[in-house]
C-alpha cells in the first residue's frame, strides 16, 4: 500500500489583504487550500482541469485558475478571491451590475467573471466591446449568452471613470 | 397600494449572494463526519457482470461499498416506468452504467480505490444508432426496442397526394448535446432506519427525487426529505438526473448507519455519465398546391432515448406535438417514436424534444417555398396559422396570434430583404474560398406547462404564508436555477397584494416545508406555477378581510397590523392554491388529439451567417429573436433566457459536437465538446410582443423558458443555404460536413 502523507505545508501569504498563515497537504491546489483550509467558498470548481476559467482568482493582481495553482505558489503573494472584493461601504461597481444587470443568472461562474473583469478594468478603464470579449473568452458561462455580462462589465467601468451610463433601454426592454 | 412592479427589472431576490460569493452551493456544504462517495461504473457498453474483484494496495476495510444487494426497497429509479436500476447486478446496457458505490472520507484514496475495482464483463452485442435500433438489429428493450410511439392523426391524409401540385420530400437529423450546466451535478445524503432519508442538492425538480427515495427505500412520504441548494445551472440536465445521484448519496450513508455523504461529479464523469439532449431522425413529406398553400404533410419523427425509458416518452410528445409547427394545415399526420440504444440515457434539455421537430419543419418549410418558386417568407405568410384556426393535435388557437407580425418586425429589425438581396448579388462574385454570407429565419411556436393532461394529473399546489409583521413567504417546490423563479415569483405576490417587493420572499425548495408545486421544466414555472402564486397570495388578503381584520383599501401598515392581530388570535396565515384547468380545455390521451398546451409562446428568430470557404468555419454575425410570450414579467430576466437560449441554440449548431465511440462519449472535455465562448457569439438582439395570455399570472404571462432554443439551428442552416447553396439537413454542422458538402457541389 503506498504511503499516504499526511506531512503538511505551512505557508504566509496575503489574501483579500489580510495576512494569513495556513497549513496543507502539500499537493493542494490553491483552488482547494481556498475552499477546504480557508473555507473560502466562494472560488467554484468547474472542471479542475484549467477549461472553464470558473475558479478564476487574482494572484498578485492578475488572473489565475485556481485549479491550476499549487496552493504551495502562493507563498508571499497576494490572493484575491470574491470574498475580497466588496469593502466596508459596500459592493464593488463591478458587483453592483453584475447583480443589477442579469450578468449573474444561475451564479456559479460570477466569481471567476468579477475577479478577470476586475483585472481588465485595472489595466483599461474603457475597455470597448471587443476588448471585454477578449478579456472574458477563458470563462465559460451556459446561461446568459454573455451579453448581460458585457452590458454590466460597461456599466461599472463607466461608474468607476465617475461617468453617469445609463444602460440603453434596449438592454432592459428589449428592443423597441 | 403600490404601482405595478410586475414588468419592471427590480433586482433579483438572490442577485447580491450571488456576487459576493456568500450563495451556498451544495459543494460549498460541509457536514461534521462527511465521507465522498464515488460510482464504479461500466466500461461496456452492453454485457452480462460476471465478477467483482476489489485490487491490492487499498485499504478495503475502511470503506464503504454498496452493491444492488443493499437496497433497502426497489432497485429502480421512478420516474415514468421502473426499468433503470440504480445499480447494475446482473447485465449493463450502456457504458458509465452505476454498478458498485465507494465511501470514504479521503478523496484521493476514494479515487485509488475506484479505479482499483475491476468489474468483469461478458460483452453482448450492442445496438448504438437509431437506425439499428430500428432495424432491430439486436433486441435491447422490451419486444421491439421501442420506448413509445404516437400518431397524431389531423384530415386525411391520404388522399392529398393525388391532389397536390407538388410534394416534397426532405429528411433531416440533430445530435446529442451536453447540457453542460457550470456546477456539475452534487448532493450530500444523510440516511438512516431511525431518521429516514435526506438528500440535499443540485436539482430542478425536489419532489421527483423525493418520489425516487420513497421507492429506492421502501419508506413513506414523511421519512424522505429532500432540499434544494442553490443550483448552478440545470437546462434539463438536473430534472430527472439528481434521482440517480441523490439516491447513490442516499445507499452510501444507510450503509454508513447514517454518516453524511457527499458525492460531486468531476466534469469528466458528469459528461461521459449524465444525461444529453435526444438525437433525432424526422422524414417530411409535404403536399402544396401551385400556390404554396399547405395541403398535407406526413411526418415521421424518431429521437434515440438510450438505455432506459426515463423521460423519452415526454420528450417524444413534445417533439410530436410541435413537430407540424404554427402553420395551418388540413391534413397532417405524424408518427413518432423513442427507441432504445446502449448508450447512457437521453434526458430532459430545454426545448424537450421541440427543437429536434422544428429543426427539421423549419428546413423543409424553406425546401417546400423554393420547390414552389416563393421566397421562404412569402410561403410561410400564405401558410401561418391565425387566431381560430387549429394546429396539428387539433387544438383551437383561441387567443389573438400574429405570426405575420412577427415576421414583418424581425425583417424589420435585420434589414432582411435588402440583406437578403445584397448577399446573393455579393456571393455570385466571391471566388474560391472567399467568405460567402447569407440571412435565413425560422418561425414556430413552444407550448408551455406539460403537454394534454399532464397539469391536470399533475395538480400542482402552492402555498403562501404571513407572518405576525407582515412578511409574506412563497412556498413552491419549483426552484431557482438562474432562470429567476425567487424574483418573477416575488413580483407576481406583491402585486397580487399591492404590497413592497421587498416584503415577498421565497422559502427554500425543501419537500419537509413546501408543497408539490411540480417540477421546474417545461417552461411551467411563470405561466402555470406563477399563477399558483398569484391566487396563494391573494388567499392570504381574503383571509384577513374575511376575518374582518383589512379593508378593501389598505396600506403597508394597515397590512402589517392585520396580519399581526391574526397570527396573534389564530396563531398561522397560511393560503394554498391548486391548479385547475381553463375551462373548456380538453385533451385525448389516447387519440392525441385537442388542446395539448394552455397557450404558446410565438416567435421569429433571424440569423446573418458568414461562411468561410477555404476554412470551413461558420460566424453568426448577427441575431434578432423577436417573441411573443404574453406579459413580460422581468424585462432583464426575460431577456436573458433568450440570450442565453439562443446562445444554447447557437452551439448546437455549430459548435456542439458529441462524438460516440461504441456507445460512450470520448470527447467529455469542456476543450474537445466547445461550447460557445465570448468571442463565438454575435449581438443577440431580443424583442418582446405582448399579448396577454388570459388564464397567465400577472395580468398574462405565458411560458418562455425553452423558446428560445428551438429557432436557432433552422435559422442558421437556412442562411448557410443562402451563403453556399448547399442545404445541409444535419446539426451540429461540424466545418469537416461543411467542406464535404461544399465539395461535393462544386
Amino acid at each position: 500500500m503506498p504511503e499516504r502523507t499526511k506531512q503538511k505545508t505551512h505557508i504566509e501569504f496575503t489574501l483579500n489583504g489580510e495576512a494569513v498563515e495556513v497549513a496543507f497537504a502539500p499537493h493542494k491546489t490553491l483552488l482547494e487550500v481556498l475552499r477546504e483550509d480557508l473555507n473560502l467558498m466562494g472560488t467554484k470548481h468547474g472542471c479542475e482541469l484549467g477549461e472553464c476559467g470558473t475558479c478564476a482568482v487574482l494572484v498578485n493582481g492578475r488572473s489565475a485558475l485556481s485549479c491550476l495553482v499549487l496552493g504551495l505558489e502562493a507563498e508571499g503573494r497576494s490572493v484575491e478571491t470574491v470574498e475580497g472584493m466588496a469593502s466596508p461601504a459596500g459592493l464593488h461597481p463591478l458587483q453592483e451590475t453584475f447583480a443589477d444587470t442579469g450578468a449573474a443568472q444561475c451564479g456559479y461562474c460570477t466569481p471567476g467573471f468579477l475577479l478577470v473583469a476586475k483585472e481588465l478594468l485595472a489595466a483599461n478603464p474603457r475597455p470597448t466591446r471587443e476588448e471585454i470579449k477578449e478579456a472574458l473568452c477563458g470563462n465559460l458561462c451556459r446561461c446568459t449568452g454573455y451579453i448581460k455580462i458585457y452590458e454590466a462589465v460597461e456599466l461599472a467601468a463607466a461608474r468607476m471613470r465617475g461617468e453617469e451610463l445609463e444602460l440603453p433601454r434596449e438592454a432592459v426592454y428589449g428592443l423597441d | 397600494m403600490l404601482t405595478e412592479i410586475v414588468g419592471k427589472p427590480v433586482p433579483r431576490k438572490e442577485g447580491r449572494s450571488k456576487v459576493t460569493g456568500a450563495a451556498r452551493y451544495v459543494d460549498d456544504l460541509r457536514m461534521p463526519g462527511m465521507l465522498y462517495g464515488a460510482t464504479v461504473r461500466s466500461p461496456v457498453a452492453r454485457g452480462r457482470i460476471r465478477s467483482v474483484t476489489f485490487g491490492e494496495g487499498v485499504p478495503w476495510d475502511e470503506f464503504v461499498v454498496v452493491t444492488a444487494k443493499d437496497i433497502p426497497g426497489e432497485n429502480a429509479v421512478a420516474l415514468i416506468l421502473l426499468d433503470q436500476p440504480y445499480l447494475a447486478s446482473e447485465f449493463v446496457n450502456h457504458a458509465e452504467e452505476p454498478i458498485l458505490l465507494l465511501a470514504h472520507a479521503d478523496k484521493q484514496l476514494l479515487e485509488r480505490a475506484r479505479r482499483a475495482v475491476h468489474v468483469d464483463i461478458e460483452p453482448l452485442p450492442a445496438v448504438f444508432t437509431l437506425a439499428d435500433s430500428l432495424a432491430r438489429t439486436q433486441t435491447i428493450w422490451g419486444e421491439d426496442n421501442i420506448f413509445k410511439s404516437y400518431l397524431v392523426d389531423k384530415g386525411n391524409v391520404d388522399e392529398v397526394w393525388a391532389q397536390a401540385d407538388l410534394v416534397v420530400e426532405g429528411e433531416y437529423s440533430t445530435g446529442a448535446q451536453e447540457q453542460l450546466y457550470i456546477e456539475t451535478n452534487g448532493v450530500i445524503a444523510v440516511a438512516n432506519a431511525e431518521e429516514g432519508v435526506t438528500v440535499w442538492g443540485s436539482m430542478q425538480c425536489p419532489y421527483y427525487v423525493h418520489k425516487a427515495l420513497l421507492k429506492l427505500f421502501a419508506l413513506p412520504p414523511e421519512r424522505v426529505r429532500v432540499v434544494q441548494c442553490e443550483t448552478g445551472g440545470g437546462f434539463g440536465g438536473k430534472e430527472e438526473y439528481p434521482s440517480m445521484i441523490g439516491g447513490h448519496a442516499a445507499l452510501l450513508s444507510w450503509k454508513a448507519g447514517g454518516r453524511p455523504v457527499k458525492i460531486i461529479y468531476d466534469r469528466a464523469e458528469d459528461m461521459v455519465a449524465t444525461t444529453k439532449r435526444h438525437p433525432s431522425l424526422t422524414r417530411h413529406r409535404t403536399a402544396v398546391s401551385r400556390d404554396g398553400r399547405l395541403l398535407g404533410m406526413e411526418i415521421e419523427f424518431v429521437v434515440d432515448g438510450g438505455a432506459y425509458a426515463t423521460l423519452s416518452a415526454v420528450v417524444l410528445s413534445r417533439g410530436t406535438i410541435h413537430a407540424a409547427g404554427p402553420y395551418n394545415c388540413p391534413n397532417v399526420r405524424i408518427r413518432s417514436r423513442a427507441v432504445a440504444t446502449n448508450v447512457p440515457p437521453h434526458g430532459a434539455f430545454r426545448g424537450f424534444g421541440a427543437p429536434q421537430s422544428i429543426f427539421a419543419l423549419e428546413r423543409q418549410m424553406d425546401k417546400v417555398a423554393a420547390a414552389v418558386g416563393l421566397s421562404p417568407a412569402e410561403f410561410r405568410r400564405r401558410n401561418f396559422i391565425r387566431q381560430g384556426e387549429t394546429t396539428a393535435t387539433g387544438q383551437v388557437i383561441r387567443e389573438p396570434v400574429d405570426m405575420a407580425g412577427l415576421l414583418d418586425r424581425a425583417f424589420e429589425l435585420t434589414d432582411y430583404q435588402a440583406k437578403r438581396e445584397r448577399f446573393a448579388r455579393e456571393n455570385a462574385a466571391v471566388g474560391a474560398g472567399g467568405v460567402k454570407r447569407g440571412i435565413g429565419f425560422a418561425s414556430f411556436m413552444h407550448g408551455a406547462g406539460f403537454t394534454g393532461s399532464g397539469e391536470d394529473y399533475l395538480k400542482s399546489i402552492v402555498g403562501a404564508e404571513a407572518d405576525a409583521s407582515g412578511r409574506v413567504r412563497i412556498l413552491a417546490a419549483s426552484t431557482e436555477i438562474g432562470q429567476g423563479t425567487n424574483t418573477i415569483f416575488a413580483q407576481i405576490a406583491s402585486d397580487a397584494l399591492g404590497l413592497n417587493y421587498d416584503l415577498v420572499e421565497m422559502a427554500q425548495p425543501d419537500t419537509g416545508n413546501v408543497p408539490d408545486s411540480g417540477p421546474t421544466v417545461a417552461s411551467r414555472t411563470c405561466m402555470i406555477v406563477g399563477r399558483l402564486v398569484e391566487s396563494a397570495a391573494l388567499g392570504l388578503r381574503q383571509t384577513l378581510q374575511g376575518a374582518g381584520l383589512l379593508a378593501d383599501e389598505y396600506t403597508e401598515g394597515d397590512w402589517r397590523e392585520a396580519c399581526r392581530q391574526y397570527v396573534e388570535r389564530y396563531g398561522a396565515l397560511k393560503s394554498f392554491s391548486q391548479y385547475k384547468p381553463p375551462p373548456g380545455v380538453r385533451w385525448d390521451d389516447e387519440k392525441y388529439e385537442g388542446d395539448a398546451y394552455g397557450a404558446f409562446a410565438w416567435a421569429v428568430y433571424v440569423a446573418e451567417v458568414s461562411v468561410d470557404t477555404l476554412t470551413y468555419e461558420t460566424r453568426v454575425d448577427d441575431f434578432v429573436a423577436v417573441q411573443e410570450v404574453g406579459k413580460v414579467v422581468h424585462p432583464i430576466l426575460a431577456a436573458g433566457q433568450i440570450e442565453g437560449g439562443v446562445a444554447q441554440a447557437i452551439g448546437f449548431t455549430l459548435y456542439e459536437n458529441v462524438v460516440w465511440q461504441d456507445g460512450r462519449m470520448v470527447n467529455n472535455g469542456m476543450t474537445n465538446y466547445v461550447m460557445p465562448t465570448s468571442v463565438d457569439l454575435p449581438p443577440i438582439r431580443v424583442h418582446f410582443e405582448e399579448q396577454p395570455y388570459e388564464y397567465g399570472p400577472a395580468g398574462g404571462a405565458k411560458g418562455i423558458g425553452e423558446l428560445p432554443m428551438d429557432g436557432g439551428a433552422p435559422a442558421i442552416l437556412n442562411a448557410i443555404e443562402q451563403a453556399t447553396g448547399v442545404s445541409f439537413t444535419h446539426v451540429p454542422l461540424m466545418p469537416e460536413a461543411l467542406m464535404r458538402g461544399l465539395s461535393e457541389t462544386t
